[in-house]
């Protein structure tokens, strides 16, 4: 992921971008969350949708990254990274 | 991961910049009916150009304008909001040597033009129309949907001076086959296998003298993050097919495959019947999102604010997919009763037509202000939300709570 991260940096990185100021919340699956999500968009993306979405929600929002948009996450990483935004930017639980 | 920005000015600290942060995040987006995660993480910031928007996401780069801005007609290009999907923008640079490709199988001859040729071949032509994002409103939707969560501000007006599509579509020839025109602009994904931002419009709807090319926004060139050199304009259709920064067109006997068409921009068939349908790209349940529906925003007075019992104006902006705007009314009851608001000047029937109403006679404490509007065909703004899972066309009058003193 370290990799990714790299080539991230060096492709996409625009100019007037200030998202180093944009920190996740703390947890296990925060770095593997931030590394990999932000090899394609700041990781904003998900405090705007923090909140509402019930784990199936989430689940689709991973499973559309990994499928259409092509994000290449092993299946393995993206189940740490789903029970880190369910965790964390999940809906409450009722 | 550090990540760092031209923002994140040399020499400048980092408590510094905390506080900053602190004073620009407050109150931005305050609206109860925003998703919690919104209100806490959206900022006011400048991007290159542009004065101070609302942030919703830096990469790629999603920034709303503020709802006071929207007291006139006129949507200035330092207050127009900016919308990506791909995180790789084209910077000044690499647009010196841009050039508009036109072909696909359904154009009789290939072209390729420079912005002097399409200055200097075709008939110039203007238009003064809303860019509203599909997703405007968005992050009202009732339950909350994925996605940006747009305020109210993914909008603007403004004058576009181009050319005609038909005119350029002429040029190259249409074949008898062709059934859409796709766009293609200099905005790339980051990743290869992320699917490019294409975009396709019936041929119908690319032959109609209204949709031009522009390169002017207001008068001057298009700002970069607006789509500069060239972006397509489609009066009264969504901002989804707007495209910026355009390079191709292709003539397509064949519907799109795009994702951006096929799985993204669908609304369920039937629930916002278009004045002409994109059968097309119509599936079995789902149909493109196009047409504009009525609305209306109130940019003044802003919600919390105190206004004086002698009496205070309610300014907005009302708009639609086309048709013009017939009439506005305001409530300063909760929707109890309703008077006309009047009309400002009418700049076309696809522009924000500005409303005014001096409010008087209200009793001191908290007062709702709701503003609800007609359009010329005759269409009115929803009393209930037309629920969608892409959070689309919420046009459901939005109140604005102020103290009367």
């Amino acid at each position: 992921m370290k990799h990714l991260v790299g080539v991230a940096l060096l492709v996409s990185m625009p100019a007037w971008a200030d998202e180093a100021s944009v920190t996740l919340k703390p947890g296990p699956g925060a770095d593997v969350t931030a590394a990999n999500c932000a090899t394609c968009h700041s990781l904003d993306y998900i405090q705007i949708n923090g909140g509402f979405m019930p784990e199936a929600t989430w689940k689709a929002e991973v499973a559309k990254m990994r499928g259409p948009f092509g994000a290449p996450i092993e299946a393995a990483l993206a189940d740490e990274i789903l029970a880190y935004l369910v965790k964390h930017y999940g809906a409450p639980a009722r | 991961m550090k990540r760092r920005g031209v923002l994140r000015g040399v020499g400048a600290s980092v408590a510094a910049l905390s506080a900053a942060k602190a004073a620009r995040a407050a109150g931005v987006l305050t609206d109860a009916g925003l998703p919690e995660g919104t209100r806490a993480s959206a900022t006011l910031e400048a991007l290159p150009g542009k004065n101070k928007l609302v942030k919703l996401t830096y990469r790629p780069p999603n920034y709303e304008t503020p709802v006071s801005v929207f007291r006139t007609a006129i949507t200035a290009n330092a207050d127009f909001f900016v919308r990506y999907h791909l995180g790789d923008i084209p910077d000044m640079a690499a647009l010196k040597d841009w050039k508009l490709s036109i072909g696909g199988d359904a154009a009789e001859k290939p072209l390729t033009f420079t912005l002097n040729d399409l200055k200097s071949r075709f008939p110039i032509a203007e238009v003064t129309s809303v860019c509203q994002c599909s997703g405007n409103r968005r992050g009202f939707s009732e339950p909350h949907v994925p996605g940006v969560q747009w305020g109210s501000g993914a909008m603007g007006n403004a004058r576009w001076t181009g050319v005609r599509l038909k005119d350029v579509l002429a040029a190259a020839g249409v074949k008898a086959g062709a059934l859409e025109v796709a766009f293609d602009g200099a905005d790339k994904p980051v990743i290869q296998a992320t699917p490019d931002f294409i975009k396709s419009i019936p041929l119908a709807m690319a032959q109609s003298a209204d949709v031009l090319l522009a390169w002017n926004m207001n008068g001057v060139a298009l700002p970069l993050l607006n789509g500069f050199p060239l972006r397509v304009v489609v009066p009264g259709w969504t901002a989804t097919y707007w495209v910026k920064h355009l390079t191709t067109i292709d003539v397509r006997s064949k519907p799109s495959e795009n994702f951006w068409m096929q799985k993204a921009y669908r609304v369920p068939k039937n629930m916002f019947p278009p004045e002409l349908a994109f059968l097309t790209q119509e599936d079995a349940n789902t149909a493109p999102i196009t047409d504009i529906v009525v609305n209306s925003l109130i940019a003044a007075p802003a919600p919390g604010a105190r206004v004086a019992q002698g009496g205070f104006d309610v300014q907005g902006v009302a708009w639609d997919g086309g048709s013009g705007i017939k009439s506005v009314e305001v409530s300063a009851d909760g929707g109890k009763t309703w008077k006309a608001a009047s009309l400002g000047q009418d700049l076309g029937r696809f522009a924000f037509r500005t409303f005014n109403l001096r409010v008087t006679g209200t009793a001191a404490g908290e007062a709702t202000i709701l503003a609800r509007a007609v359009s010329q065909r005759g269409e009115a703004q929803a009393d209930t939300l037309k629920f969608n899972p892409a959070g689309y066309h919420n046009n459901v009058p939005r109140a604005v709570s102020v103290t009367v003193a």
